[in-house]
């Protein structure tokens, strides 16, 4: 790790300030994820600020018909909310299958979303449910916030605050994990809200997730897991490596279409 | 670097040291606190074998602030036994749950935890609760055992 100064935040306003004066100034939220990154020597950050300690960016609260999350809450703490769990379980349970105890217990949701790694979970649940990012400048919607692998909407001095779900009738994930590393080599997630609904696919497109317009269309007209079984992913755009191909990962994503639906269509 | 004074609880006593901002807790534990059970693995929070319990979590400690576990209580391997070995650690002696054993101080702590969470778990519980330590030694069957026969053993007790 090469050397950096380190800052930590007491308040969201301050850490914000920070981020605009302090040279080459990175956010650190559960630092799973940056840590890693600059012990390996591939970022080199000369600020850090941390946010572990700033509380008004922590909590999860039912807000009309949405629920409302904030930066610094942990994947732990989504996936054992009360709230959540009644509200919008397929969420709890979105975030109780992140990596292992240990990721969950630091790991955050405005970090995941922040970062948007290609395989994460996140992304998905945010993009299939039409959640908005809220930002200490502005609301972005998931559909303009990620930007392709490791790329969001975020300029610079720019943080996110938290993160609104508006509550869906029908929502699950479901993915095939890496088991090593548990990130999704696919993970599906769909989501029903009235009349519309949204499927977000992640870990198999090259950009990232992305939207499955031939599934939403289909559950569209029936939201059942037999809606899907007739579809094909197309293996154009995605993932081929050692783990998995682009041909297996298309398959993938059609078995984790179906497998979130039958978890959507449950109870 | 500006040094700061960190006061935590560890393993039920109060402790109180300077630390350099930016510490990781796993330094700070090893170096300034004299607690050795935390071991240095990857330090990349790939292995697990940091993992302490902060505040009743598992936590890696390589990829924790030191700072971060002020005024908060930090339990790690050294404070398992309390006079005779712990029920955890007598089990995994019983049934070889270790062998180099450099994994053992983290994987003691995710068992605890779980053990403290959930006195009767699924074997399929035991594997998520070690999810996040890694074993290159014992093929984790041996420690998948140990920790129900201490559940079972605590059960029957």
């Amino acid at each position: 790790m090469y050397e950096f100064k380190y800052h930590r935040a007491t308040s969201a306003r301050q850490a914000a300030n920070l981020l605009v004066k302090a040279d080459d100034a990175k956010l650190l939220a559960g630092g799973h994820t940056l840590l890693p990154t600059m012990k390996q020597r591939l970022a080199s950050p000369a600020n850090i600020i941390d946010l572990g300690k700033v509380a008004e960016l922590k909590g999860i609260e039912i807000k009309g018909k949405t629920i409302v999350i904030g930066a610094m809450t942990t994947h732990a703490e989504v996936a054992n909310s009360a709230a959540v769990q009644a509200h919008l379980p397929g969420l709890a349970a979105l975030a109780e299958g992140i990596g292992d105890p240990q990721v969950r217990h630091k790991g955050t949701i405005g970090g995941s979303v922040a970062n948007n790694d290609p395989s994460a979970d996140y992304p998905a649940g945010l993009v299939a449910l039409g959640a908005t990012i809220v930002t200490n400048k502005r609301k972005i919607a998931a559909d303009d916030f990620f930007q392709g692998m490791f790329a969001t909407a975020l300029g610079e001095g720019e943080m996110i605050v938290k993160i609104i779900f508006p509550i869906a009738s029908r929502f699950a994930y479901a993915k095939f994990p890496n088991p090593a590393s548990r990130y999704a080599l696919v993970g599906v997630a769909v989501a029903r809200k009235g009349a519309s609904v949204r499927v977000a696919v992640t870990g198999a497109g090259e950009n990232g997730v992305f939207r499955w317009a031939d599934a939403e269309k289909a559950l569209g007209a029936k939201f059942s897991a037999k809606s899907v079984e007739a579809l094909k992913a197309s293996a154009k755009g995605l993932n081929g490596d050692m783990h998995a191909s682009a041909d297996y990962r298309a398959h993938l994503i059609g078995v984790m279409a179906k497998r979130a639906v039958m978890a959507a269509t449950a109870k | 670097m500006a040094k700061k004074p960190v006061t935590f609880t560890l393993n039920g006593s109060d402790r109180a040291a300077f630390a350099e901002e930016g510490l990781n807790l796993l330094e700070f534990l090893r170096r300034g606190i004299g607690d050795l059970s935390p071991k240095y693995g990857c330090g990349q929070g790939a292995c697990g074998a940091c993992t302490v319990i902060i505040d009743g979590e598992t936590h890696l400690a390589c990829l924790t602030m030191a700072d971060a576990v002020h005024g908060r209580k930090v339990e790690t391997a050294s404070g398992l036994a309390n006079g005779k070995v712990h029920p955890l650690q007598e089990a995994f002696m019983e049934y070889f749950a270790a062998q180099c054993g450099y994994c053992t101080p983290g994987m003691l702590m995710s068992a605890k935890v779980l053990l403290d969470r959930n006195p009767s778990p699924t074997r399929a519980d035991v594997i998520e609760a070690i999810s996040g330590n890694l074993c290159r030694c014992t093929g984790y069957e041996p420690i998948i055992d140990a920790i129900l026969a201490t559940a079972n053993m605590r059960a029957r007790a």
